[in-house]
């Protein structure tokens, strides 16, 4: 019977009702702790890992409350200087090492991943836990410095001040070490799976744009976070030997430190983008109902950005004292990333034209996306140019630009994600009529608070800054108040979220009509996502066809072939 | 535009800052035009095309190369006349004239010495004339951290390090005070870090030049002098003298104090304790305070300047 | 014949279609590894490279106060276990389980020879006070940031000394195996993989030997 099988053109291949009401799904087949904790599925690990950066950003999100309610007037609100600057630098690293680096490559990638591609799982379903550990591990570094001695270097750790300063630098640099590894895991972990696990039939010109910018994303996690392991191991070196190659105090030099770091700390920034670039890629091309506009070249600018975002990392240091034509060289380089980007939006917009579009949740969240990221992206451009940039470094020009990326740009295509794909991950319907309020509030709320934090920075006000001049006190106050109302809409989210997994509607398994494979199976999943091994014959966006063509398989009682290739031909459909 | 202008960026008070705001405003009209299309863009295709029914049928339409060519093109024209035009403006600002002032800076934490050529010294304030290109010859302190000086009218930054020398030029266009800040985060007192550029005239600055250098430090009262070190050496930076709690504890009512350390002990923070947390300030730590006043001042101060400081805390009862 | 087949295939896990799909998808995941191993060992040649551009002097000095002799052997050493390592997987392919054990043990022989002379080479130093960083006080080379090139060699040895120990715990972990004859030429992904391993850890010591010992 394997003969059989390993010939594409005898395959044979049926139409699958998709089971709306399968009695064991992932979330009840086993129970009871251990079942999580121990678990390899990689659905269940997403899970845990949506949980963790839910509680991270939690933290995170009231440390950045609590900053702005001491900024709003110059003097001493609730706290000292000291005080507020270990806030801001446990604001700056949980939001970057503990939740938005994992936050839609590890939560949404692992749920998503394997099912889009029609596996049962990653190919390395043990180091996907251990990945998830080792998160934990470093995790539990990181607030271990919380109780030593809270760190104050700022998330950069620039030396010679992290040499210098009495606070615990070893204990949380060592936690990022730590949660390095855990990102490199999951990156190696998921190439291997895109490359190897595929569906038969799932070519590279089928594979959902998620896959691709979750690829490029664990390209570049792959190629940098190492970097930033070495830096940080040196870092420990320098504060516990005195080795000397950061510290200018031992012959050592700060700029080195600085180019090491930002050699990983900006394509980091890319690992932080690039999925939700993914993530609007389904989005738009689900509420549009319409195939992807520019399939290739959203798929290959993922890899550009990748790439290009590699060589640019002198940007963050053009008044560092780095030579003038290292500054010159970066700041052209950084220039050609905008075009790729740029490319992706107008791609975005032309998949609107002429679609349907129904202005869901996580659609809104798209087009509030779309219109953030524009002005991230071009406030990126300013920052490029090395002139301007002479004037914007290190103000709160550079705050507003990164949280309109970060912020504006991740983290509303996460919750759009999150949205989109909480029916399948929960198998209840969230509040539509909440959703689109709180999502209203939050874009109001987060322009109240960075468009002005745009205007003070440019007039001159710098970043990491306890106290100010008066001039600036009308901006930080409208800036304050915009914290206050983000967080009521992130509250709205969180208490609608939760009653949904009560209370909520049970949801169909497909109930945006979507065409990717996470969508031929039941909401919740199956444990190992389908009872056939899925057969793919059509595009991820092929909307123009009927969506009965997309449930295709093959029973897995006469699967066991080995085409791993995923190279079976078009006839196989024609055999059913 | 005069206002826009204003809102957006402090006056222009340097000579390069008129080139540079330039740049800055045409990548922000560029930048509003293409978010306005952009947002034009998504409401208007959100209404038109909204879904009518769920039998919504759409087009195939993968791509379309005219389209692709020109969204691709236009930006990169647009990039490369961003860049080129900064890139001009750059090496302007890292050329200095040849015939500079030249100002000698260093920074420590927290705060800024400048020495002019004439061997006048200044602290926490600079003093240039106008019209005149100013070199900056700037250094941090040895064994102390990154600083970088910030003049937001001049448009100006540069970052210090202890290890090198870096440099800065600017030319005031005309007299005036203008704030500077520190924009690379050194620690508690960042934020205190700043201070004043004052332009004068050059008939003015001769005449500060002159009564600079005619002034006798040696002749002031103890007091005076240390009203002068509280500044020049940057105790200014962690203690306040109304009060107010910053890195360190504040000078305000500070003489005769009981002091409590972290070692348990308490002091009465008499002449001979106050000097004593000068020039060995690791010994005994206030509670409730980071140890890390540095450990310099009896190398960097005068006996006499040590004398004028405790002199200073005493008066401020 | 299926119960023949599930019988050679048990060590396929659930998820993977296939033996070829489980092995293929190893052996990338483990060439991905040894890349970001790269990448790590990357950052300090990186370091390497631009102290010795800054101070030509010192690393010519410097460099004169380490034992090419004691290096030269290891070289050779490293190579020799690289060598015995391919045989063992070699051994697996014809699915000798005898000899996959002993050319693995031999490889960890080897590899404790390196530890050993390893050790020979840092006591030397350590007594005439060539310590990492802070605690240097050798005299023997006139040079302000003469501890600067020790700290690189330190970090640089100590890093790849690190990789050998895990190297050596892997083939012991390996040989266990072995003996309990889980690997034939139908299974022996793990051989390979830690095999690919070990070669890296010998070519990092192949740039690490000319570039610390060997400069003129």
């Amino acid at each position: 019977m394997s003969a059989a099988a390993t010939n594409g053109n005898t395959l044979k291949v049926r139409y699958f009702d998709i089971d709306e009401n399968p009695p064991k799904n992932y979330l009840n087949a086993e129970s009871g702790l251990k079942s999580w904790l121990f678990t390899v599925d990689h659905k269940r690990i997403g899970l845990m890992y949506l949980a963790s950066i839910a509680l991270f950003f939690f933290v995170g999100g009231v440390l950045a409350l609590v900053l702005r309610t001491e900024l709003f007037t110059p003097a001493e609100n609730l706290m000292n200087a000291e005080t507020y600057n270990r806030i801001f630098t446990l604001h700056g690293a949980i939001m970057v090492f503990l939740f938005i680096i994992p936050s839609i490559p590890a939560a949404l990638g692992n749920f998503l991943l394997p099912i889009m591609l029609g596996a049962k799982d990653v190919a390395f379903p043990r180091l996907n836990l251990a990945s998830f550990w080792i998160y934990s591990i470093g995790a539990l570094f990181t607030l271990a410095s919380l109780a030593v001695n809270p760190i104050d270097t700022g998330w950069t750790f620039y030396t010679p001040y992290s040499v210098q300063t009495g606070s615990a630098v070893i204990l949380m640099t060592f936690g990022v070490f730590i949660m390095g590894f855990s990102s490199i895991l999951t990156g190696m972990n998921f190439i291997v799976t895109v490359h190897k696990m595929r569906a038969p039939g799932m070519t590279w010109g089928r594979l959902p744009l998620f896959i691709w910018a979750m690829y490029a994303t664990s390209v570049i996690q792959v190629l940098a976070t190492p970097v930033l392991a070495i830096t940080l191991a040196l870092l420990i070196m320098e504060r516990t030997l005195g080795i000397g190659i950061f510290d200018p105090a031992l012959g050592g030099d700060p700029v080195l430190y600085q180019h090491f770091f930002w050699f990983y700390s900006h394509p980091a920034v890319y690992i932080m983008i690039v999925p939700a670039f993914g993530v609007i890629s389904e989005l738009i091309g689900t509420f549009s109902r319409k195939t992807v506009f520019g399939y290739w070249a959203i798929a290959m600018s993922s890899l550009a950005i990748a790439f290009i975002g590699s060589l640019v990392w002198g940007h963050h240091m053009f008044v560092s004292g780095q030579s003038e034509l290292s500054t010159v060289v970066f700041s052209f380089l950084t220039f050609f990333v905008g075009i790729p980007t740029g490319i992706k939006i107008f791609n975005w917009l032309a998949t609107m034209h002429k679609g349907s579009i129904d202005m869901k949740t996580p659609m809104l969240y798209a087009c509030i996306f779309l219109f953030l990221f524009t002005i991230g992206g071009v406030t990126g451009i300013m920052l490029g140019a090395i002139s301007v940039n002479v004037q914007l470094h290190d103000t709160y020009y550079v705050v507003a630009h990164f949280h309109y990326v970060m912020m504006g740009g991740t983290v509303m295509a996460f919750l759009g994600g999150l949205h989109f794909w909480w029916p399948k991950m929960t198998g209840k319907m969230y509040s539509e009529f909440w959703g689109r309020i709180s999502a209203v509030i939050i874009f109001i709320g987060f322009n109240l608070t960075f468009l002005p934090q745009f205007i003070m920075g440019s007039q001159g006000m710098p970043r990491r800054y306890y106290s100010y001049i008066e001039q600036f006190q009308t901006m930080h106050q409208l800036s304050t108040i915009g914290s206050y109302v983000l967080g009521i809409g992130f509250v709205i989210i969180a208490v609608y979220l939760a009653h949904s997994l009560w209370k909520g509607e049970k949801a169909t398994s497909n109930p945006w009509g979507a065409r990717t494979l996470d969508w031929m199976t039941s909401s919740p999943p199956l444990q190992h996502n389908f009872n056939y091994q899925p057969v793919v014959t059509n595009g991820a966006y092929d909307y123009h066809k009927p969506i009965s063509d997309f449930t295709l398989g093959i029973s897995d009682d006469v699967y066991h072939g080995n085409d791993h290739e995923g190279d079976i031909r078009k006839q196989s459909a024609e055999t059913v | 535009m005069e206002y826009l202008t204003n809102f957006f960026l402090p006056s222009a008070e340097s000579t390069y800052a008129a080139n540079v705001d330039a740049l800055f405003h045409f990548i922000n009209i560029v930048s509003l035009i293409l978010l306005v299309g952009i947002t034009i863009a998504i409401v208007y295709f959100s209404i038109k095309y909204r879904r009518k029914s769920q039998e919504d049928t759409t087009p195939l339409i993968t791509h379309n190369t005219t389209l692709e060519v020109t969204w691709t093109v236009i930006p990169l024209i647009l990039i490369l006349i961003v860049f080129g035009w900064g890139f001009n403006d750059y090496v302007e600002m890292r050329t200095p004239p040849a015939n500079s002032y030249e100002v000698y800076v260093e920074s420590f934490s927290f705060g800024w010495n400048f020495e002019h050529p004439n061997g006048i010294r200044e602290a926490n304030q600079l003093t240039v004339p106008v019209a005149q290109p100013v070199r900056l010859i700037m250094r941090s302190r040895d064994g102390d951290v990154l600083h970088s000086f910030f003049v937001p009218q001049f448009r100006l930054k540069q970052d210090l390090m202890p290890n090198r020398y870096t440099y800065a030029w600017f030319e005031a266009i005309r007299p005036g005070e203008f704030v500077y800040f520190c924009t690379e985060y050194c620690g508690g007192g960042h934020s205190m870090m700043n201070g004043i550029v004052r332009v004068k005239t050059q008939e003015d600055f001769d005449s500060w030049t002159e009564e600079e250098l005619g002034r006798d430090l040696d002749a002031l009262p103890l007091a005076e002098l240390g009203r002068l070190v509280y500044t020049s050496a940057g105790c200014q930076g962690c203690h306040s003298l109304d009060g107010a709690s910053r890195v360190g504890p504040t000078f305000a009512g500070l003489y005769m104090r009981e002091r409590q350390f972290t070692d348990g002990s308490t002091r009465i923070a008499d002449e001979a304790y106050l000097i004593e947390s000068i020039v060995e300030p690791q010994v005994l730590v206030n509670v409730g305070y980071p140890n890390n006043m540095p450990n310099i001042y009896a190398q960097t101060l005068s006996e006499r300047e040590i004398l004028g400081l405790v002199e200073f805390i005493k008066e401020l009862q | 014949m299926a119960q023949a087949q599930s019988l050679e295939n048990a060590h396929v896990q659930h998820h993977f279609r296939s033996s070829d799909q489980q092995f293929s998808s190893s052996k990338l995941g483990m060439w991905l590894f040894l890349f970001t191993e790269v990448m790590f060992f990357g950052g300090l040649f990186v370091a390497y490279i631009i102290y010795r551009a800054w101070n030509p002097e010192l690393f010519t000095m410097a460099a004169t106060e380490l034992s090419t002799v004691l290096g030269g052997i290891n070289t050779v050493v490293l190579i020799g276990s690289s060598l015995t390592c391919a045989l063992a997987i070699r051994a697996a392919q014809t699915n000798n389980q005898k000899m996959i054990v002993n050319y693995l043990l031999v490889t960890i022989v080897l590899a404790t020879v390196f530890l050993v002379i390893k050790y020979f080479e840092y006591t030397a130093k350590f007594e005439v006070g060539i310590l990492p960083g802070g605690m240097y006080t050798f005299e023997g080379i006139d040079h302000p940031k003469a501890s600067v090139f020790f700290s690189i060699y330190y970090m640089m040895t100590g890093l790849h000394g690190i990789h050998v120990i895990i190297g050596i715990g892997l083939m012991i972990w390996l040989v266990v195996k072995a003996r309990a004859g889980a690997y034939s030429s139908a299974y022996y992904t793990p051989v390979e993989i830690t095999g690919l391993y070990w070669h890296l850890v010998d070519i990092i010591w192949i740039f690490l030997f000319p570039l610390m010992y060997l400069i003129d």
